[in-house]
């Protein structure tokens, strides 16, 4: 995943403003929770010798379409549905002990993970812990996925 | 979307499957893996029923597959690990009858395991046991997260169970062993993760023998002791463990004496079971089904007159495709010409070939006859055995004109 200074690096770095940010950097935090789009800013888009760094950015930021309100996002390419974050999510484990707790299919509706045709699917992505009022920086879902399929911007 | 069905996608045949159709197709499956959704979605290039590549009728290509294994005389039937145990009975009914060599995928797979599993020399457990008892889980040349893909989140280590309720993190340890830093590995943590060279198998279970008699381990390869020592003290505190043992493990030990020592011992000074992680969905069930009849798992030959059984390594199906002993051959479910090197497989296409599958492959493409069969768990029913001993029930879930792999058989034995 694309870290702030990455972007940064790829940006004109002129703090020219014509975003409506004070400075690049404030555009590429932006940028990295998808606040804004690599179109937002002017000189990246017209200017000749930005444009290397141009087609860098729109690949490094395109790839996560489809993300939800809370920033949540499955690649649906790299998922292999074995449900490791179905099991290993503890919402999903408090709303649905004896279904999606114990490794079974869940059998409840209040579930964040749920896999259909063998590719895992957000939803009631606002019961996640991660955001919220008492958010925490949970990373149940990350880190027990075998193939990094899950990531939040 | 109540009623549950069984995966037949690998051999822990998940059944906690809900389906939903359209047109009599499959059209969305729940909670199944990429693997089982393959499946279940069925074959996309459908075998047909043919005669010398011509297409024919389910009855004309009976009657040809059974003219052909009559005037064999020294016929082969392979193959198994996809068809239902009905099918697999009636295999070993029509190897009885036509003194056919009889094998399974198991000859070149898990079979050396499994059958000291069925004779008692080591012990085991069942996928449940795992869910709801086991505090230490080691994949040895094993990584279920591509092999298996819902062995970890259903079985094996995240799920709570009864004696397990508050999950992974705090009360279940996964290790893996592996020639490679596979995807299990990642997920099991580079602290539990022990890397050996190719072939160092057998060594690193005697070290950790040493180990476990608390003795300096030593090994060839120069693998750290103090890791050794530190995987024998987690192993020695284990209230219920188990070794799921794969592939890689079965192929680098020349016999399997170190895995033997190396349960006696942990059975000393733990409880320790052995899962032997199964690729095809009924694999186990041939290999039980055979040994209840024969004594034997794998590798037998009938003879013709007085229906008994003789085993050996040169029934197996790579010694009999290699030294050219058999004359025809009868495929069921399974795609030899793809999983065996060609210079041992290129013989299937030399001689009399019957494929029963239901989707083209390899194999099919150079049978002489193929007869199309139902997919096994969407298109017939049945049972199957699943990769711990336990039988499941599987149910039909489409319509199809297909024959069940079991009638075929039967009719194939009904015209010899």
């Amino acid at each position: 995943m694309a870290n702030v200074m990455e972007i940064y690096q790829l940006l004109p770095k002129t703090n020219c403003k014509e975003c409506g940010k004070s400075t690049c950097m404030a555009f590429a935090v932006d940028l990295l929770a998808r606040k804004v789009s690599v179109d937002d800013c002017p000189p990246l888009v017209n200017d000749a010798k930005y444009k290397a760094g141009y087609e860098k950015l729109s690949e490094m930021i395109a790839p996560v379409s489809g993300v939800t309100d809370t920033g949540l996002i499955v690649h649906e390419d790299k998922c292999i549905g074995c449900g490791n974050c179905v099991v290993a999510c503890p919402v999903n484990v408090a709303n649905d002990p004896l279904g999606a707790g114990s490794g079974k299919a869940p059998t409840s509706e209040k579930v964040i993970f749920k896999v259909e045709d063998g590719v895992v699917k957000a939803r009631n992505v606002k019961e996640c812990r991660r955001f919220g009022e008492n958010r925490i920086l949970c990373v149940a879902c990350i880190d027990t996925c075998p193939t990094k399929a899950i990531e939040f911007v | 979307m109540s009623e549950y069905y069984v995966c037949t996608g690998c051999a822990l045949l998940c059944d906690d499957i809900e389906v939903e159709t359209e047109n009599s197709k499959v059209k969305t499956v729940h909670a199944a893996c990429r693997k089982g959704v393959a499946r279940m979605k069925g074959c996309s290039d459908h075998l047909e029923c043919t005669i010398d590549g011509e297409k024919t009728d389910v009855d004309s290509a009976i009657a040809k597959a059974a003219e052909i294994l009559r005037n064999a005389d020294k016929p082969l039937i392979f193959g198994h690990g996809n068809s239902s145990s009905q099918a697999q009975k009636m295999s070993i009914g029509l190897a009885k009858k036509i003194g056919a060599y009889l094998d399974d995928t198991s000859s070149f797979c898990q079979g050396p395991v499994i059958e000291a599993i069925l004779q008692d020399k080591l012990k085991t457990c069942t996928l449940d046991d795992i869910r709801h008892k086991a505090d230490v889980i080691m994949f040895w040349g094993a990584d279920p997260s591509n092999s298996h893909p819902r062995h970890l989140s259903r079985y094996s280590y995240f799920p709570r169970g009864k004696e397990r309720q508050r999950g992974w993190e705090e009360d279940r340890t996964a290790i893996c062993v592996d020639v490679r830093k596979s995807e299990t590995a990642v997920i099991c943590g580079d602290n539990r993760f022990y890397q050996i060279p190719v072939g160092g198998d057998a060594e690193f279970m005697d070290a950790l023998v040493s180990a476990l008699s608390s003795k300096v381990p030593k090994t060839s390869f120069g693998f750290d002791a103090k890791r050794i020592l530190e995987l024998a003290n987690v192993l020695k505190k284990a209230k219920f463990g188990v070794i799921c043992v794969g592939l890689g493990l079965i192929y680098s030990l020349e016999d399997l004496n170190p895995l033997f020592r190396l349960m006696d011992k942990l059975n000393e000074v733990s409880d320790f079971n052995l899962m032997p992680m199964v690729g095809q969905y009924n694999m186990r069930g041939f290999n039980q089904n055979l040994y209840e009849e024969t004594g034997y798992i794998n590798r037998v030959k009938f003879n013709s007159e007085t229906g008994v059984a003789e085993h050996g390594p040169e029934f197996s199906v790579v010694e009999a495709l290699r030294n050219k002993t058999v004359d025809a051959a009868l495929i069921i479910g399974s795609d030899p010409l793809s999983s065996l090197p060609l210079s041992v497989s290129r013989y299937l296409a030399e001689i009399p070939l019957i494929t029963i599958d239901p989707c083209r492959n390899l194999t099919s493409s150079k049978a002489k006859v193929t007869i199309p069969c139902a997919l096994g768990g969407v298109e017939s029913g049945g049972t199957a055995v699943r990769m711990d001993g336990v039988e499941v029930e599987l149910k039909k879930i489409l319509e199809t004109e297909n024959l069940p792999d079991a009638e075929i058989l039967r009719k194939i034995m009904e015209a010899i």
